[in-house]
């Protein structure tokens, strides 16, 4: 989230009534059909202006385990996960107790009137909703109950916060596509909850949420879907893919708007290729193979498939294939838990493979920056002719997400040094596949179907010298692993850098990744409140540029903040800054949840505090 | 027909035109000779070889595809896993012939998994098995494909039942099964031709003994043993669409013609007994009894010249996608006006 929302100091002083400003979890089961009601209040805010963002914390399950949708509602603009709820919806009679201990003093629980438990909470103002009754009310056909009584939170919710029914009917109209009969009967049911809670409900709580100007310039969606279009937009021309939690909705995005999107507008016919593989090992080597054909070549996955591409990862870097690679990352190591959020796999992208490998790696912190590095990734992939891993992840990925609107690439298509027919008529000079004919690391590329005499080349993961014969001449090794490293190194400056958020006489440097950032805006701008400046470098791409060691050397102490146990982004730093190391200090930990900006807050207090004790 | 192994062919290329490099393999490998066979069998269909793409896995019969074809590029990928490779390249431009070598090591285990995938997909490519039943390159393992009770220097006796590799490919619905032996080059190379004309993947499983690791006479991959035990189906040509005055040549009854995708014709005459390489239950049982005779049989196992290709699913653009200009690629800004107003 950018500047737009600056926090309004006066505002958040008003402590009597708290208006655009909380955090509501609804509690149900899983495959109890709440995604449609939570989306629709979550849309149902963001169409009343009102900066919103969802969180979806669901089990590794298809029905019956408890699942929690956090929506955060932000009139400053704050986008990241909080730890504690101000108000919860309680639909599962399993969780009941547990997740009112997550309530805040003063919170809200609305509660299905049919679970039958104690309130352990005094300090919590507690409305029950007649769902069974209400449900009975309206003759919902049986079959639709359970999904209905949904609606029957939305509509007490909306009734006691003051979300505008009208924009509600609206949110629904668009949600079922225009379907206008399914809308009506779902909106009947809210309208009904409503007005029941209008004639029986007291309000007692300070929550409530008020129109704000239009948000224009943003839309909602999720990580995925941007990642894809950016793909789409990008040129793709073909993915390879094996379904895998949190990743498989990236490729499905592709199944669903290539199509659209991609067709020849002459012919009818497309421009693409999206094939289901077997499996990991089977979806990379079909990139590759796609990748080396001269194809915008892509596949998505996350921690286990990207292990499982190890290998291929490794040809593609040695035989310098370009390719785009999606880590939507889960919580590892081994299985883990797939339904939960981590960046726990950059050391494995950044050195992935055997031998001496090094991958490019950009790291997108938002949904419209997924948009954007889904299709720079294929510029640079072409570019340096290897491999290029987007790396996302599941809170980014899955959730929906508030974000900037899409912007049109501002560049056209770069194909990379790509000769055909034409191409190799010009050249006079002994080319060869693997020659570094510019002495920029990046040799000239043929592919396969280009017809010139001195096109076609033996491309092959054992040793091979400059024109791609094998070799185990330890000088020919050694002389092409060289270059390799040197084209790893003019890299640098080409990738996106850093984005840095500073403050005034700041001594103290954040530094983070991704989707955290949003976690880091926010501690940042609280963490001044309390007297502490601090300024703030994302890392967007590595290798790191320049600016990333100007930004280390002009803090007296840098706090590297990410979702992993052992510090790996801070592990890298150290590595390309050995004579800074004690610059650098890892606040990491991991236990599959977003990161907050309380946790930012109170860990970087607590070792300030160390530094002045 | 006429041996064009010398002669300047209709695209005005000779036999040496089709060569690669030197081979490294020992002398009197099973795989140079089908080297030769694929040099031979591309050199009389005129194929151009600039329009012809070849892979490999990892191993003896994968270090071949630099020993012909050498004005074609290729790509040597993994252990197992070239037929995903292969795949994904095949889209780059799908008017090229793709040609696969894989051994009975990369094949039978790593790469069963994907070999399967390949042939239900049905991806237009001639996928040959040089299968000796041995690990060469690390000298003188077991493979997968070993018969029981082989014994081999150093490794002692084989107590498991092999993977018949036509039998995989058959139950797998492939649409082309062969098998042959490298100790019959004419018909290695009849059934290549046949193979390259076919419309989706052709399984060629060829026994190509090993001489350093497993050619003991009594063995199963020996070329002893195939010469004494082999036992063709049929004797089989291949008749391209050009010269359909050959088909008269051969007398009516003795033979089985299947016509494949392109227009050319693959004439069986029958030998000791009648065989329909169409019905896919006479392959599965001509397998069996095989294995439980001692027989190598070989020839034109099974064939569905009319199976859809993966190709037939994709609705892809005449135009090779590796040569669409990048213009193409990009929608409109227009579009993502669109998307961006359909995200609210």
């Amino acid at each position: 989230m950018k500047k737009d929302f600056e926090p309004d100091q006066a505002n958040s002083r008003q402590k009597a009534d708290k208006v655009n400003d909380f955090c509501m979890t609804v509690c149900s089961v899983n495959g109890s059909g709440s995604a449609t009601a939570n989306s629709t209040l979550l849309r149902s805010l963001f169409h009343m202006g009102i900066p919103v963002s969802g969180k979806n914390i669901f089990p590794s399950n298809i029905k019956g385990l408890p699942t929690w949708f956090s929506i955060r509602v932000s009139k400053d603009g704050y986008l990241a996960r909080v730890a504690h709820d101000d108000i919860i919806v309680q639909m599962n009679p399993m969780t009941f107790e547990k997740d009112l201990d997550y309530d805040v003093p003063g919170g809200v629980v609305f509660y299905a009137d049919h679970i039958d438990m104690p309130i352990h909470r005094e300090d919590v103002v507690a409305y029950p909703m007649a769902v069974k009754d209400l449900i009975k009310e309206a003759n919902v056909p049986r079959d639709l109950r359970d999904y209905m009584e949904n609606m029957i939170y939305v509509g007490v919710v909306s009734q006691m916060l003051g979300i505008d029914l009208d924009v509600l009917h609206d949110v629904l109209l668009r949600q079922f596509h225009k379907k206008q009969t399914v809308a009506e009967s779902n909106f009947e049911i809210v309208k009904l909850a409503a007005d029941w809670a209008k004639d029986n409900l007291e309000k007692k709580d300070q929550y409530r949420v008020e129109t704000m100007p239009p948000l224009d310039d943003y839309i909602m969606t999720d990580g995925n879907t941007a990642g894809a279009l950016g793909a789409i937009y990008g040129g793709f021309q073909f993915c390879g893919w094996y379904p895998i939690t949190p990743a498989s909705s990236l490729a499905e995005s592709l199944v669903t708007f290539a199509p659209r999107l991609r067709k020849d507008p002459e012919t009818g016919k497309n421009n693409f290729a999206i094939v289901q593989a077997e499996d990991e090992l089977a979806s990379i080597g079909m990139a590759v193979g796609a990748g080396w054909a001269g194809l915008r070549s892509m596949t998505a996955s996350s921690g286990p498939g990207i292990s499982l591409m190890t290998e291929y990862m490794s040809l593609a870097y040695y035989s310098e294939v370009p390719l785009v690679l999606w880590d939507v990352q889960r919580v590892g190591p081994s299985t883990g838990l797939p339904t939960r959020t981590a960046q726990g796999d950059l050391t494995l992208n950044y050195f992935l493979g055997h031998g001496d490998t090094n991958h490019l790696i950009l790291i997108p912190s938002s949904v419209s920056e997924c948009f954007d590095f889904g299709w720079q990734a294929f510029d640079l992939a072409e570019e340096f002719q290897t491999p290029v891993i987007v790396l996302s992840d599941l809170d980014l990925g899955m959730n929906l997400w508030m974000t900037e609107k899409f912007e049109y690439p501002d560049q056209p298509i770069n194909r990379g040094k790509t000769l055909w027919e034409e191409d190799l008529d010009k050249i006079t000079k002994d080319w060869g596949r693997y020659v570094d004919l510019d002495g920029d690391g990046v040799p000239y590329r043929t592919v396969m179907g280009n017809r010139h005499e001195r096109a076609p080349y033996f491309a092959r993961g054992t040793g091979h010298d400059e024109f791609g014969n094998y070799s185990e001449d330890p000088d020919v090794w050694r002389r092409i692993l060289d270059r390799l490293k040197l084209k790893f190194e003019n890299a640098r400056e080409r990738l996106p850098k850093p984005a840095v958020r500073k403050f005034e006489g700041a001594k103290i440097g954040l530094i983070a990744m991704g989707s955290t950032e949003h976690a880091v805006i926010e501690a940042q701008d609280k963490l001044l409140q309390v007297g502490i400046s601090t300024d703030f470098m994302r890392i967007r791409a590595l290798p790191f540029s320049i600016e990333v060691e100007e930004f280390v050397r002009g803090h007296d102490r840098n706090y590297v903040l990410e979702l992993n146990r052992d510090g790996q982004l801070h592990q890298i730093l150290t590595l390309d800054y050995c004579d800074m190391t004690h610059r650098l200090i890892s606040l990491s930990y991991i236990d599959g949840l977003p990161m907050t900006a309380g946790y930012v807050i109170e860990s970087v207090v607590e070792k300030e505090r160390e530094y002045h004790d | 027909m006429t041996d064009a192994r010398n002669d300047v062919n209709q695209i005005g290329l000779t036999r040496s035109d089709y060569r690669g490099e030197r081979s490294t393999l020992c002398p009197g490998c099973g795989h140079n000779t089908i080297s030769a066979q694929i040099i031979s069998a591309c050199h009389e269909m005129d194929l151009d070889p600039t329009k012809i793409v070849k892979f490999s896995g990892i191993g003896c019969s994968s270090k071949s595809p630099t020993y012909f074809l050498g004005q074609s590029f290729g790509f040597n990928g993994l252990h197992g896993r070239m037929p995903s490779l292969a795949l994904g390249a095949a889209f780059g431009d799908t008017t090229m012939k793709v040609l696969g070598v894989s051994g009975d090591g990369d094949t039978a285990s790593i790469g069963l998994g994907q070999f399967k995938h390949l042939i239900r997909r049905n991806l237009p490519m001639v996928y040959i098995v040089e299968n000796n039943g041995v690990y060469g390159l690390t000298k003188g393992q077991f493979s997968a494909t070993a018969e029981k009770g082989l014994e081999l220097k150093h490794q002692g006796k084989n107590p498991f039942l092999p993977i018949d590799i036509a039998k995989e490919a058959l139950i797998g619905n492939a649409s082309f099964v062969a098998r042959s032996f490298a100790g019959d080059p004419k018909q290695v190379r009849e059934l290549l031709k046949a193979a390259l004309s076919h419309n989706g993947t052709s399984v060629l499983d060829i026994i190509s003994p090993c001489v350093s690791f497993n050619n003991r006479e009594d063995t199963l991959h020996s070329y002893q043993w195939g010469r004494q035990h082999q036992a063709p189906l049929h004797d089989i040509s291949y008749v391209p669409t050009r010269n359909a005055i050959i088909l008269d040549e051969f007398e009516e009854g003795e033979t089985k013609e299947v016509t494949l995708h392109d227009g050319s014709v693959v004439i069986l005459k029958k030998l000791e007994h009648d065989y329909d390489p169409t019905d896919k239950w006479q392959a599965l049982k001509i397998l069996e009894e095989a294995e439980n005779n001692n027989w190598l049989v070989t020839g034109l196992i099974y064939v569905d010249p009319d199976q859809p290709s993966l190709y037939d699913y994709l609705n892809l653009t005449e135009e090779p996608l590796n040569r669409i200009e990048a213009d193409k690629l990009r929608p409109s800004a227009e579009t993502l006006d669109r998307i961006n107003q359909s995200m609210v």
